[in-house]
């Protein structure tokens, strides 16, 4: 099973350690793991901005570099989201080449958030890493609400021996957005304070999530108030008991 | 209403620290969203009834012509009058001289967010005729001098206090502490106008085809003393309310007041036909029915179509992460939240719209609330894209936008520049490994700090650790 790494822009620059857990992960399980090296960006950012035909030469550029396959895995459900649902149901929709159409619906059964390819494809049974903290998750929006992920990061943190406690509001944005985050940063900020406020309730030692960017966002915010103790874990991170060298 | 929504993100700052407004927010987002969540839990096949009507939605707008003239010729038979207004100065024009022509001196009037659309009190009191608002949150408003805030709760952002204070300052009675008495207060003064009052203006939550039926749905009950007791009632409603018939009523109103405020049901639905026949007792001598585009057609065959489904039920809004934590008031215009930053730059320009296709994480929370399935994120987008193609958007934005892209199409450069990136945040954050201030993002680090890149890029270490290994599949 040839599984093409897509580790997303944002885990490239600033947290490589998460790419690295999550080819833990997917080599441990058995998979053979291909990482294409021209690989950018899902074109999410240009996107969202309005730039419509930028983010349909990224997504051609993505097409490209995965297509010999079996499956892509992505520690993100947000850029998941963005090849699985808005490429085929979005961008080329209307696309007048159904062979390019074809194509992209292909990509997109194919492509998988990594706690769901763990959980529904590779069916993994157990892991070796044990955590012992208190954690608390957070439900990144579009891995939540475009592709489904909510009991699939849970399941496999549980095979930790974690103890996992529910903030309020969960699934709540954490403000992030993307770009959002700079454009509105005053409301972003506020609505990352909310779900600082909904962390620290729960007393957990770790708040985990699936998603670089929210991770930032709340890591950021935790540390300009104060709170230094509160650790920030991408569940692969976790999973893959490589919370050491993670920050 | 004048548009202001060029102001969003300074008026979303002040209302950051308004600790009035928060506390109201909080409290309201409580009441919506729980509200709704356990009331639409009591519904086994809740996703097939918004399904269905969404579908059934599309096909009015599909057909909208038709519906609306089926729609006329049932009002007329019943001794309706229908108005045909293209503008909102038009809408405005024909209910003053309705007034004027049957020396209107007062109106009552329960709630329209169309008028509200139209500036219509500004325009009557212009014109000499004394308005009174009759829904309590509309009434409290209208003493305070400010537009609403929501398109159902349009006071939310008032507290008890402040509502106190306002009621002693117009009713000149003692000051009331308690909900229910200030409610009691308000419907003393209220119910004398009532009765006087020379012609009802009521909003119309749906028009039905099949009928010349107008419907409202209420929680006060305001809306059955509007339309019954003057001698003239005008109903003023937008074209794209209409639906075929009373059974589709019965679909909606499953979905309504569930999505508003978590309610089966709401306290009054209040469905007008025509004027008072020879056998009846109650109605109005006149009723005349005004239904208004002021902006809506531009959207039929437009990618923005579906947003005509819109049934004003406020969940959007009441589960926007913006939204609560800004208010109504920011989006600066009759229509806040997510359905507002669609409706405000199709209906009065993208030009005029400032930020709002902006104001949005496109978290989706609005989408899966949505009763009628308008894919309210996606029209966002759409927005930002003819912002984007028209060059409204800032300089800086368009440029860091074409740096971005120049680089992520070009892997080799890519992987340049992002390990020299890398390397330095890595550097700024120092030991702390944070980032305290970072020019061109100054959006995040005023309120946020920055964790650091770990200071080498994936690619690389990747690269390095796996020499042998191939990296194309
Ligand atoms: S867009 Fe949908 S959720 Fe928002 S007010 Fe309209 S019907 Fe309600």
């Amino acid at each position: 099973m040839k599984v093409g790494l897509f580790v997303t822009c944002l885990v490239d620059l600033v947290r490589p350690n998460i790419g690295f857990a999550t080819l833990k992960l997917l080599e441990d399980a058995g998979c053979e793991v291909v990482f294409p090296s021209e690989q950018t960006c899902c074109g999410q950012p240009g996107y969202n901005s309005g730039a419509r035909e930028l983010s349909q030469e990224l997504a051609r550029k993505v097409l490209a570099e995965f297509k010999d396959c079996d499956y892509v895995v992505a520690p993100s459900g947000s850029c998941s989201g963005q090849v699985k649902i808005h490429y085929v149901q979005d961008l080329f929709r209307d696309s007048p080449d159904a062979v390019e159409r074809k194509e992209f619906e292909k990509l997109s059964a194919k492509w998988f958030e990594l706690s769901d390819f763990l959980v529904n494809v590779l069916k993994i049974k157990s892991l070796p890493a044990q955590f012992s903290g208190n954690v608390t998750y957070h439900d990144s929006c579009a891995g939540l609400r475009e592709i489904g992920i909510k009991q699939q990061p849970r399941e496999l943190l549980a095979k930790t021996g974690c103890t996992l406690t529910e903030m309020n509001d969960a699934e709540k944005c954490c403000g992030f957005g993307g770009t959002f985050s700079i454009k509105l940063g005053e409301i972003s900020t506020r609505m990352a304070d909310n779900k600082c406020v909904n962390i620290a309730v729960t007393g957990a030692d770790a708040m985990v999530g699936g998603d670089l960017g929210c991770l930032l966002n709340i890591e950021g915010r935790l540390r300009r108030q104060g709170d230094k103790k509160t650790r920030v874990y991408h569940f692969a991170e976790v999973l893959a008991g490589m919370t050491d060298s993670a920050m | 209403m004048q548009v202001q929504s060029m102001f969003f993100k300074e008026s979303a700052s002040k209302k950051l620290n308004d600790a009035v407004l928060q506390k109201a927010m909080k409290k309201a987002k409580s009441k919506f969203v729980d509200g709704r969540a356990a009331s639409v839990a009591t519904i086994d096949n809740w996703e097939d009834i918004r399904t269905h009507a969404a579908a059934l939605r599309d096909r009015v707008i599909a057909n909208l012509d038709a519906y609306l003239i089926e729609f006329e010729k049932n009002a007329i038979r019943r001794g309706s009058v229908v108005h045909w207004a293209e503008t909102a100065e038009e809408a405005n024009a024909i209910i003053v001289e309705i007034a004027r022509k049957n020396a209107v001196k007062t109106v009552t009037k329960s709630k329209s967010m169309v008028s509200e659309e139209i500036s219509l009190n500004d325009a009557l009191e212009a014109a000499g005729v004394k308005v009174l608002e009759t829904d309590l949150g509309e009434y409290i408003l209208q003493l305070a001098k400010e537009p609403p805030s929501h398109i159902v709760a349009p006071a939310v952002h008032k507290s008890k206090e402040q509502v106190a204070a306002l009621f002693v300052a117009h009713h000149h009675k003692p000051l009331l502490t308690d909900i229910s008495a200030m409610t009691r207060e308000a419907r003393e003064e209220l119910r004398a106008h009532f009765l006087a009052a020379d012609m009802g203006i009521s909003g119309a939550n749906f028009v039905i085809a099949e009928t010349g039926t107008t419907l409202t749905v209420t929680n006060e009950g305001n809306a059955d003393m509007v339309t019954t007791i003057p001698r003239i009632h005008c109903v003023i409603t937008g074209i794209e309310k209409v639906i075929p018939t009373l059974e589709d009523f019965a679909t909606l109103i499953r979905l309504l007041p569930r999505s508003a405020i978590g309610q089966s049901i709401a306290n009054y639905l209040t469905l007008t036909t025509g004027v008072k026949q020879a056998n009846e007792q109650e109605g109005p001598e006149q009723m005349h029915i005004v239904l208004v585009d002021a902006g809506r057609t531009k959207l039929l065959g437009d990618d923005m179509q579906s947003m005509l489904r819109c049934i004003r039920c406020g969940a959007c809004m009441n589960h926007c992460p913006v939204y609560q934590n800004v208010g109504g008031h920011a989006y600066g215009w009759v229509y806040p939240g997510p359905m507002g930053s669609v409706l405000t730059p199709t209906y009065v320009g993208i030009e005029n719209a400032g930020d709002l296709p902006n104001a949005a994480t496109f978290c989706g929370e609005c989408q899966v609330v949505c009763p009628v399935k308008i894919p309210l994120p996606d029209l966002m987008r759409k927005l930002r894209e003819k912002q984007f193609d028209l060059h409204l958007r800032p300089f800086s934005e368009r440029f860091a936008i074409q740096v971005w892209a120049f680089f992520v199409k070009r892997p080799v450069l890519y992987s340049f520049a992002s390990r020299m990136g890398a390397r330095l945040a890595a550097w700024m954050g120092g030991r702390e490994k944070l980032i305290h201030k970072l020019p061109g993002i100054d959006g995040w680090t005023d309120g946020r700090d920055m964790p650091a890149p770990e200071g080498k890029t994936f690619k690389e270490l990747y690269r390095k650790k796996y020499a042998s290994r191939k990296t194309n599949p």
